[in-house]
Parts: structure tokens; sequence; C-alpha cells
């Protein structure tokens, strides 16, 4: 677990990227990418349709092979890391012949850690989350939120160095997706670990994110790597604050100039 | 207005009784050609308790579930294994739908000439024909296993085997007792015919067209309201099965 302060002073990015590439029938969507991504931060990845937001994290947690180049996470490749990755359609995510405490369970079950000490550690998660869902109950029984929750849960119980998320709330209704932000702030700020998420949403990308990743129209090039340095907890508040605006309106121009380009 | 719903599909079965009991009481058919329910229902009970009927009716259900439980023991595997490979289903996807088209009582004289006369052939022509369908139902449901499902096995660090266990074969559960489903239903049909002409001496479809030759009309429909009753709890069990393993199913 990252948490340790000697860890938090590291200042090395946790992941080098350099030289993806990555061509979709004919069209390049990467070209020789090269990035940083810093240690123990919320990195939000934000651009226009089409310009690979997803095909990156999923390139990055080995989702798809990249044509060429090169991921390393402190100079280490993705099979000696351990990582979380939660995926937008929960729904199709989870198994749903196990109930959510086994759904969280399940990759402590692929490593073999014996099921007294699956309990365990479930049951020290859920309370460190201080999460209040009924955990014997089968996916198909929770609402989506606690769905995605326990989605989330799944990600976290191996102690993942870096999480990933792709577009986590997009299939949630906006009620759950206010909800399901504080979640996942609470979850980020109890744990430290490096996250990257994808979002379709400029408000939520920047409302969470240390840094605002903002990828250019394919091929992908990164266009600015906007910081948002709000105290957290953010609240409602924060989103009326002055320097909230400002960096979402920068950019929302950025954006749009991006979305004019093509 | 619930208590009123959950009487609704008996609405039908007070209808086609009252018609019967109406045509019969007018004589509008021949009393022979067609009993009045009430002496239908008197031989049912009489045959099921004490008489022949209940001795054939079992036979039946141990020749269907016999040929049911072979055809599944070879078709699960089976399906498994073509499933999970599509190049290999694909290359034998032809045979499979050749032989699932194949009206299964066009093999008796094949399966006569292989098995002789008796529960062999019946047994083994009803199981050919259940298999195929079960067959391509574990296929198909192991093949149509969700994308999502089997990437997020995969990047929890699932070998190859443990996507295989822990997800696929799950995943194609509720297709697999589709198959079986339609596999007993088939099953039972191809038995009965298999009693009424290769030889046979017990059996629902033996008793039925027994009935028929010595005209023994309340007796005859009475046969076939057994068979009906059998192929219709067949399913029903089978349902009942499904919903307690399969508890996810269409959620």
């Amino acid at each position: 677990m990252p948490s340790a302060p000697d860890e938090s002073r590291r200042t090395a990015p946790h992941v080098t990227i350099r030289g993806l590439c990555k061509t979709f029938s004919d069209t390049p969507i990467y070209d020789h990418f090269d990035f940083d991504i810093p240690r123990g931060k919320l990195i939000s990845v934000f651009g226009p349709n089409g310009c690979g937001k997803s095909t990156l994290i999923n390139m990055i947690a080995g989702l798809i092979a990249p044509d060429a180049g090169e991921v390393l996470f402190d100079g280490r490749p993705l099979s000696d890391v351990k990582f979380g990755y939660v995926f937008q359609n929960y729904r199709e995510a989870l198994f749903p012949w196990l109930s959510a405490f086994d759904n969280i369970a399940y990759p402590l079950k692929l490593m073999r850690v014996a099921r007294a000490e699956r309990d365990r550690r479930v049951e020290q998660l859920v309370a460190r989350l201080g999460v209040k869902i009924d955990l014997a109950l089968y996916p198909y029984q929770l609402s989506g939120g606690q769905q995605q929750l326990v989605s989330i849960m799944r990600a976290l119980i191996v102690e993942p160095e870096i999480l990933f998320l792709d577009e986590p709330f997009s299939a949630l209704d906006y009620e759950m997706t206010l909800f399901m932000r504080d979640q996942l702030q609470m979850v980020f700020m109890e744990t430290a670990t490096t996250t990257v998420l994808v979002s379709h949403d400029l408000e939520e990308a920047v409302y969470l994110a240390d840094y605002v990743l903002l990828l250019s129209r394919h091929p992908a090039r990164v266009v600015e790597f906007a910081p948002f340095d709000a105290p957290r907890p953010r609240t409602d508040k924060t989103m009326s604050e002055p320097d909230f605006i400002a960096t979402k309106a920068h950019c929302l121009k950025l954006f749009q100039q991006e979305v004019r380009r093509g | 207005m619930k208590q009123s719903r959950a009487l609704l599909p008996l609405v039908g079965v007070v209808i086609l009784l009252a018609v019967w009991t109406l045509v019969t009481a007018l004589r509008l058919v021949d009393p022979v050609l067609l009993p009045s329910p009430l002496a239908t229902f008197r031989t049912l009970w009489a045959g099921m308790v004490s008489g022949k009927l209940g001795a054939d009716f079992v036979k039946t259900v141990i020749r269907t579930i016999t040929s049911t439980a072979i055809a599944a023991v070879i078709a699960i595997p089976l399906g498994i294994l073509l499933g999970s490979s599509e190049k290999l289903y694909r290359s034998v996807e032809f045979l499979i739908d050749f032989f699932r088209s194949t009206p299964a009582s066009a093999m008796f004289p094949l399966f006569l000439v292989l098995f002789g006369v008796g529960d062999r052939t019946k047994i083994s022509v009803a199981a050919f024909g259940a298999a195929l369908v079960i067959l391509f139902n574990v296929a198909y449901g192991v093949m149509n296993a969700r994308k999502t499902r089997l990437l997020a096995a995969k990047v929890m660090g699932a070998s190859r085997t443990r996507v295989l266990f822990d997800v696929m074969l799950r995943e194609s559960l509720p297709q697999t007792f589709v198959g079986l489903r339609n596999g007993v239903s088939l099953a039972l049909v191809i038995i009965v015919v298999a009693e009424m002409f290769i030889g046979s001496t017990d059996g629902l479809g033996q008793r039925v067209f027994e009935a028929q030759q010595l005209f023994d009309m309340p007796g005859m429909y009475a046969a076939i309201f057994a068979a009906g009753a059998l192929g219709y709890t067949l399913n029903l069990v089978f349902l009942v099965i499904e919903r307690r393993f399969v508890h996810w199913a269409g959620r």
C-alpha cells in the first residue's frame, strides 16, 4: 500500500509510457505517445469522442495490446504489478452467480488466499471505507451505484498500486453519480492509490482530479496536463469556487478547440 | 385483484371442460368417439392408481429420464469443449445442424439394426436426438459468454482454465438449461413414438395405441392425458431446478 510517508515523497513518475502506437482499422489512434503518470495522484483523462481515452488505460492495463511501445511501472512490466480495473458496465463486469461479498473476495481467491484470510480482508476493506451495503445479496439485487461500488471494492481488495476506472459512473443517474464521486474521492483519500479515471464529463473530471489529462483528436497527443489542487474532501461548494470554474473553463476552451480542429 | 390474477390460468381449463361436458351431454359427437370428461378422468384415476396405465407411465418416465441423462452426460462436456473454441465449433457446425435437423424418428431403422428390438434402441434414439439439442445450446452458451465478464476475470489475473471454469461455465448455464428442457421434451416425443411402433409391450405410447386398437376410448384419452401431464411435469421440474441453480438468469 503506497501510503507510507516516504512513498508519497518520492517524485519519480509511477508509470512511464514510451513510444506507444496503436492503429485501429487504418486509423492511427496513438502514434509514438509518451507520457508519465505521477505517483499517488488522481488523473482524469478527458478528450473528444473517439480520441482513445479508454484505449489508453486499456493498453496500460494490458486489456489491449499496443502495436509498439512500452509501459513500465517503476521500471517493472505489468505482469509484476498488482492493479485494479473498474469497468463502465458493472452489470456485465460483476459475477451474478456470486454474492457481492464473494465478488469482492474473488481476486484473493485467484491469488490462493485462504478462505478465512479472504473474509478478514473483505471485512477490513468494508470497515475502512464505511460501506453500508448488505454484501450477502447478489449483484442484481443491488442498485446500479451499489454494484459499481462493489466493483470498485473488488478492484481495491488486492491493495493495488494503481487503479484504473473506465467511465465508471456514466451508466448511473445524476443523483447516484454525485454520490459515487464522493465515494471514489473517499477511497482515494483513504488509500492514496495512483488512480487513472477516464471520464466524458468535464465537471466530474475536474472535481475528482489532481491533474486533468486533456487528449487531442487522434492520433492522440497531450493537449494539456492541467493541475487542480483544491483541498480534499471537495464538496458541492468546491464546484462554485473560482479555482474550479477557471480550471473547468480552461479545459473546456482547449477541448472545444480540439473538437473544431477535427 | 391479486388472487383473481392467480386464477387466470384456470379460465382456459374451465372453458375447455365446460365445452367438452356440453358437447358430450348434448351428444353433438358420437359418445363412442368422445367420452365425457367424468368418464375419462375416472378411467385415468383408476388406471394410474391400480391399473396398467400407472406401470406404463413409470416405464415411459424411466426411459425418458435415462435417455436425457445419457444425452446430458455426453453433450454437456462436448458442448463446453466445442464452445470454448469458436474455430472448433465452426468446423463441426454443419454436422451438428444437419443431424439436429434430421428427424430422429428416421433413425429408428438404423438403431434397430444396431441394437435390436428393445429398450436400448428406444433409449439410444431419444438420447441421440436430445444430445444434439443439448450440445448445440451448451456450445452457444459458452460461445456467447459476455466479453466484459471474461475480460474482468482476465484482468484480475485468472488463467485460461480458471476463466473457463469460473466464468464460461457459469455463463453457459442458462442456455444449458434451455437445451436440457428442449432435450427432455424431444426425448419424450421420441420415446412415445418408439413405444407405439417398434414392437413394444409397455409404455404410454403402447397404451395409447392399444386402447385405440381395442376401441377403448376413455382408456385412450386417459393415456393421452397421462402423457401430457408427464411432458408438462418434466418441463416444470427442469424449470424449478433452473430457478434454484441459475438464479441470475435473465437478470
